[in-house]
């Protein structure tokens, strides 16, 4: 196995959230009650995707300055993995509104954004998929991956700040059954931020496996450049 | 986060002292913990695998 040494950790992060996640004891929040749990798990799912849509923006740009193929394989897996972790994200949110807000799909500005954000990627995967000329979808999808993250982001974390949300962060917090900076005790940042870095980590490691497949599918094209 | 590792492993080695008290305390919580513990260390032994066989097609192509 290639460079393993944060792989282990992935490991070692994930199955520490996975014990750790279940056993610590966690603070009364609003009628969460053990669902403040899905800190670990739902919440992961979102810091995982903005990272690694932001190291596929990153090799978009970098295909931009320099046009190598490989720049553009690196880009689609992470965006993949990035769109995976956004319908994961999106699902297992959906399962804790339902207990919590009452219902799975409240138009809560956060879950219309990021809706919207998700359909956004899939039409950057569309457009690959639509033209057939190599360095051209290249070009053009990287273009039209640094306009999908740019839409992305605001979508995201600024527009649901801006208006009252049930998500935690919204204007107007109180009397929302979310977390907030101050309910987020010690114990529970001890488990959270290995959590995130676990999953982050294991996005990434998903990842370099799809772009080590697509370096060897590609193998010939790459080494005529 | 060291000690919160270190609570984690203090946390199985109970689990090795006295499995059937431990398993069935705090709600039986323990049995989920081992059923999750169990699906993710197959996914991982999955990832692991297929890290493997695409290494050895890499040796073979690159």
């Amino acid at each position: 196995m290639r460079k393993s040494w944060w792989k282990i950790l992935t490991a070692v992060l994930l199955l520490y959230t996975f014990t750790a996640g279940f056993l610590i004891k966690v603070p009364h929040v609003g009628n969460l009650k053990e669902t403040i749990r899905n800190l670990f798990f739902h919440v992961p799912m979102w810091f995982g995707q903005i990272v690694l849509l932001t190291i596929s923006l990153i090799y978009s740009l970098w295909y931009l300055r320099k046009p190598n193929l490989k720049y553009d394989i690196y880009a689609e897996a992470f965006a993949k993995t990035g769109i995976l972790m956004g319908i994961l994200g999106l699902v297992t949110g959906a399962i804790w509104a339902t207990y919590t807000w009452g219902e799975p799909w409240s138009n809560d500005p956060k879950q219309i954004g990021v809706a919207i954000a998700l359909l956004i990627y899939f039409a950057y995967l569309v457009l690959r998929n639509a033209v057939p000329d190599i360095d051209k979808r290249a070009k053009v999808s990287a273009v039209y991956n640094i306009f999908a993250y740019f839409i992305y982001l605001p979508l995201i974390m600024i527009l649901p700040r801006l208006v009252e949300s049930l998500h935690p962060g919204g204007k107007g917090v109180q009397g929302n059954p979310g977390l907030n900076g101050a309910d987020l005790d010690a114990t529970m940042r001890l488990v959270f931020w290995p959590a995130v870095i676990g999953w982050t980590l294991l996005g990434t490691w998903i990842s370099t496996l799809n772009i080590r497949i697509n370096l060897i599918r590609d193998k010939n094209l790459l080494n005529a450049e | 986060m060291l000690p919160a590792l270190l609570v984690s492993t203090a946390i199985f080695a109970q689990d090795n002292g006295a499995p059937e008290s431990v398993m069935r305390s705090n709600g039986k919580i323990y049995v989920v913990v081992a059923i999750c513990v169990t699906i993710l260390a197959g996914l991982f032994l999955y990832v692991v695998s297929i890290d493997r066989k695409i290494g050895k097609i890499e040796k073979d192509n690159l």
